[in-house]
């Protein structure tokens, strides 16, 4: 008779077009990266001299490059890198912004200070920059790229699931946890963490254009992903040097990045409409 | 007759929904005279600050009013923007539940009273006096400090008393309050209750109370009328309500409200809960928690009935039962 | 006859906060929300505590609840000081004092249903899950709500529904003592009814303690057998509801209960005793008696002198020197 608020909102999401349109583009890059081995007629480092910078044509639908790999094929198994930085990001973030944030939130004091100020420290230096530092120091491969961007962006996370874990912490329902015998530990994980879910998704979806750009750029800098890597950005950074001969190379997988980063804003903004006026109603 | 001031007519206000309408607001006739206090009380969801949104024109757009509201005469619903406007704050004031949401953060209160006061063509600097003065008659502790103070270096009462002199600052015949005391404490409600109960000796101001509060009625009300679930059940002579209530609903309400201690009994309960807004049937909304329902009750409106000429009230049976 | 020991001794209770006035100005600000507090609460008793906002009541109650610790004093519930219990032994404790605070769309998690809200105290202190669901039937029938809202979600139901289950919720550990934070301010006429009722029906079947904090007088009169007033942190005055609702002493529940509506038109005429100002500020005490700034019969000693609680009856106390010197010269 009652509802559970995951079945309202998979009713209301079906009515939600940024929602939906978000999630379809989502789903289709998720499908390139899932059965690449399908989809992609080549190798993704199939390389062929005899092939090389040829236009787009029906054997090669994207055209070659300089090695004669075939550039759908690259795109395709593309999608696979992109994902893996959203995801491993995305995650490095989630988790750190959400336990850092619980804490200084709900216990305040020197720990809430020193924590803030740690923050305060990764806003001070262009993120770039840090992060550029910090590949060069730890080595520069994609994983550490990915992490790298991670301990620049999880601060805004943090802040915000601290901010809210402090409304929430006076709340009666909390209040009334402390008075019959509940621990620190799970006031924090079972009442104020499930309330912060909403704003959650949303943040993160939100967060994860950024993620996959700043990335994508430590890539195209030539410090994330390595050759023969099908990174997009490292690709675009290839593609560059043939922009007039062949300028299929570097606007491909520009276009795949901004596909991708459209799809995940789109479908955070979908995900907002939905969830937040819903927290508002929940009171 | 000229005494009238606001009369209502067969008010019905309705939202749009999805798939229809929904009725908040059933029917409700009654009039306000010059210089009166009338309080309309009710509980959560009777329809009473829909009523009082109504008259001022202050409803979401989906809201459909029919019937008639005049003011002096004229209906209020068929004036242009422009007209309504005119007659907000300079014929009929409001004031709120919480003065803090009508106050801006960043002006001093003094300020914004002035920039009403202004409304009338009167300069900035008689302006400033007639502040001062205003501040004064509501009883404003040192008036001429506090015309520079922040909403937010005041108190809630102190709040509510710059609100009132807002309103009273165009001198307008008609004050409707909406919950004006309900986030106030006991003993600042009451100084605001004396301030609004002297309006009438003072300006000659009528009030119109809107409040689920039984004893501020009691105190200060001259008439009152009972809503439920939309519908007006009880209306008259506050004396006569209190010493003789007739619906049932406003029966059982009074019993159920604490006046002495727990040695004299248990409070009257009413069984059931209060009906969600729901399509227009004709039909008493009280029956399905009424004791006295009978099949009627569930098919036909209840007809006016005049206990004397100030204290009538709609109801098939009340007349012949105890409740 | 023994006297048997208060289920509730507050001891010169007080609890100060300090805010920081910002980085750049010198000192902190102190706000004194209780101050010098002594109260027994009797078993079996109702004890009401009014204030207006301002007067520490819901600060006391989180001392109290050992929300927060207390700056001075103690307090012991059943003679035990739960701030000096360990971590174990306090929550051992807590299962004997339930809260109700006072909005019902913050007394329960959002993101639970009913059912779990009710289930968590008795789970978490090692009840069977099947034996836990039980007895949220059980206590959801006698809050008089039809069980199949154990189902819903707190955003679907009502103020009204709302408020019985966080009473279901307390009464699930079958507490000794209750505290209640207005539990029906925010209710309508008739939902307060039936919580009045119900409370004293759950009361009386159980043996229940409870202290209800409120500033309606009515509520107090109805359903205390104790009234404890409070003013800007301090007890102001205290004794049997009878006594203090038809003949208060200290002039400021005299002006409380002059304040108060009466239900009843007639008695519209009578002389009111309204007092003029706001209520205090908990940083910036007036010297002497903390009331005199509002205090009609307020003399020289008043703003000099604090007041203590004295005596003025059998089971009726007063902070107040004139209402000390009153008794004085009655009893000479």
């Amino acid at each position: 008779m009652y509802e559970s608020p995951i079945k309202e909102f998979f009713r209301s999401s079906l009515k939600n077009f940024n929602f939906m349109i978000g999630a379809i583009m989502f789903f289709s890059i998720l499908v390139l990266a899932v059965f690449a081995d399908q989809i992609a007629p080549y190798e993704y480092d199939a390389g062929n001299p005899a092939a090389k910078l040829m236009e787009p044509c029906k054997e090669h639908l994207f055209g070659t490059d300089e090695m004669g790999r075939d550039l759908f094929s690259r795109i395709v198994y593309g999608a696979r890198i992109t994902l893996k930085v959203a995801l491993i990001g995305g995650s490095i973030q989630l988790v750190l912004g959400v336990v850092v944030g619980l804490f200084c939130g709900y216990f305040g004091g020197i720990v809430d200070k020193a924590m803030l100020f740690l923050a305060d420290l990764t806003w001070c230096v262009p993120g770039m920059v840090m992060a550029l530092a910090v590949v060069t120091v730890i080595g520069t491969n994609l994983t550490n790229a990915i992490i790298a961007i991670a301990l620049v962006n999880w601060a805004s996370m943090a802040r915000t699931v601290r901010a809210k874990t402090m409304s929430l912490k006076n709340m009666a329902f909390i209040e009334t946890g402390v008075a019959f015998g509940e621990s620190d530990l799970s006031l924090m994980f079972r009442y104020i963490l499930p309330n912060i879910v909403p704003a959650l998704i949303v943040m993160v979806s939100m967060a994860l254009p950024s993620t996959i750009m700043s990335t994508t750029t430590l890539s195209f800098l030539g410090v994330g992903s390595q050759p023969p890597s099908p990174d997009w950005g490292l690709m675009v950074s290839d593609g560059i040097q043939y922009i007039t001969k062949a300028p299929w190379l570097a606007i491909y997988p520009g276009l795949a990045l901004v596909y991708t980063v459209l799809s995940f804003t789109i479908l955070g903004e979908g995900l907002r409409d939905l969830l937040d006026p819903r927290m508002k109603s929940q009171g | 007759m000229n005494d009238e001031l606001l009369r209502l007519e067969n008010v019905f206000i309705n939202y749009r929904v999805r798939g229809g309408y929904l009725n908040a607001v059933k029917d409700v006739s009654f009039s306000v005279n010059r210089g009166e206090i009338f309080a309309v009380v009710g509980e959560s969801g009777c329809g009473k600050s829909t009523v009082a949104h109504s008259i001022m024109r202050l409803l979401d757009k989906n809201a459909v009013v029919l019937g008639n509201i005049k003011y002096n005469g004229k209906n209020l619903m068929e004036l242009s923007n422009k007209q309504i406007t005119g007659i907000r704050g300079h014929d009929i004031g409001m004031i709120f539940q919480n003065p803090l949401d009508s106050l801006n953060p960043v002006y001093t209160t003094g300020a914004q009273v002035n920039e009403a006061i202004r409304l009338d063509g009167i300069n900035k600097l008689d302006g400033w006096k007639k502040v001062i003065e205003l501040y004064r008659s509501v009883k404003m502790p040192d008036a001429e400090k506090r015309v520079h103070a922040y909403p937010h270096e005041m108190s809630g009462g102190m709040r509510q008393r710059v609100m009132i002199s807002m309103m009273l600052s165009r001198n307008p015949s008609l004050l409707i309050a909406d919950e004006p005391t309900t986030a106030l404490d006991v003993t600042i409600e009451a100084q605001i209750l004396e301030i609004i109960s002297q309006l009438k000796v003072e300006f000659g101001t009528a009030v119109m109370l809107i409040t689920h509060n039984f004893g501020l009625v009691a105190e200060v009300a001259d008439r009152v009328a009972i809503m439920y679930a939309g519908e007006l059940v009880e209306q008259g002579d506050v004396f006569e309500i209190f010493r003789e209530p007739k619906h049932p609903y406003t029966r059982l309400l009074m019993k159920a409200l604490p006046r002495g201690t727990k040695h004299e009994g248990r409070l009257q309960t009413i069984d059931g809960t209060v009906p969600r807004l729901m399509a227009i049937q004709p039909s008493c909304r009280f029956a399905n928690r009424c004791p006295l329902a009978r099949e009627i009750c569930h098919n036909q409106d209840p007809a006016v009935r005049a206990l004397s000429a100030t204290h009538t009230y709609r109801c098939h049976f009340a007349e012949e039962e105890e409740v | 006859m023994e006297k048997m020991q208060p289920v509730i001794q507050i001891e010169h209770l007080s609890k100060h906060f300090s805010i920081d006035n910002g980085f750049f100005s010198k000192g902190k600000k102190t706000v004194k929300a209780v101050n010098d507090f002594t109260l027994n609460l009797e078993k079996g008793k109702i004890l009401g505590l009014v204030g207006e906002s301002g007067s520490g009541k819901t600060t006391l109650a989180r001392v109290i609840l050992n929300l927060t610790s207390a700056t001075e004093g103690m307090v012991l519930v059943n003679g035990i000081d739960m701030s000096k219990c360990s971590a174990a032994q306090k929550k051992e404790l807590r299962k004997n004092i339930a809260v109700v605070f006072q909005d019902p769309l913050s007394n329960l998690n959002p993101r639970e249903t009913v059912m779990s809200s009710i289930i968590r105290p008795m789970v978490l202190h090692g009840m069977k899950r099947s034996l836990a669901r039980e007895k949220a039937y059980e206590v959801l029938e006698s809050v008089k709500m039809d069980t199949h809202y154990l189902n819903s979600y707190p955003h679907q139901l009502s103020g009204g529904q709302l408020q019985r289950i966080a009473i279901a919720r307390a009464l699930a550990m079958s507490p000794e003592i209750m505290i209640l934070d207005e539990p029906t301010s925010a209710l309508d006429i008739s939902v307060q009814a039936q919580i009045l009722n119900l409370l004293l029906d759950l009361q009386e079947k159980h043996q229940l303690t409870y202290m209800i904090i409120t500033h309606d007088l009515n509520v107090i009169r109805y359903i205390s057998d104790q009234v404890a007033v409070m003013y800007l942190g301090q007890l102001v005055e205290y004794g049997e509801t009878k006594m203090m609702c038809s003949n208060p002493s200290h002039p400021y529940s005299k002006a409380l209960m002059a304040a108060s509506p009466i239900l009843d038109p007639t008695m519209r005429g009578r002389e009111k005793d309204i007092m003029k100002g706001d209520p205090g500020s908990l940083i910036n005490f007036p010297s002497g008696c903390s009331f005199h700034p509002r205090c009609r019969y307020a003399e020289e000693i008043c703003m000099q002198k604090k007041p203590e609680m004295e005596r003025i009856d059998e089971n009726h106390w007063a902070r107040c020197h004139l209402c000390a010197q009153k008794t004085v010269s009655t009893t000479h």
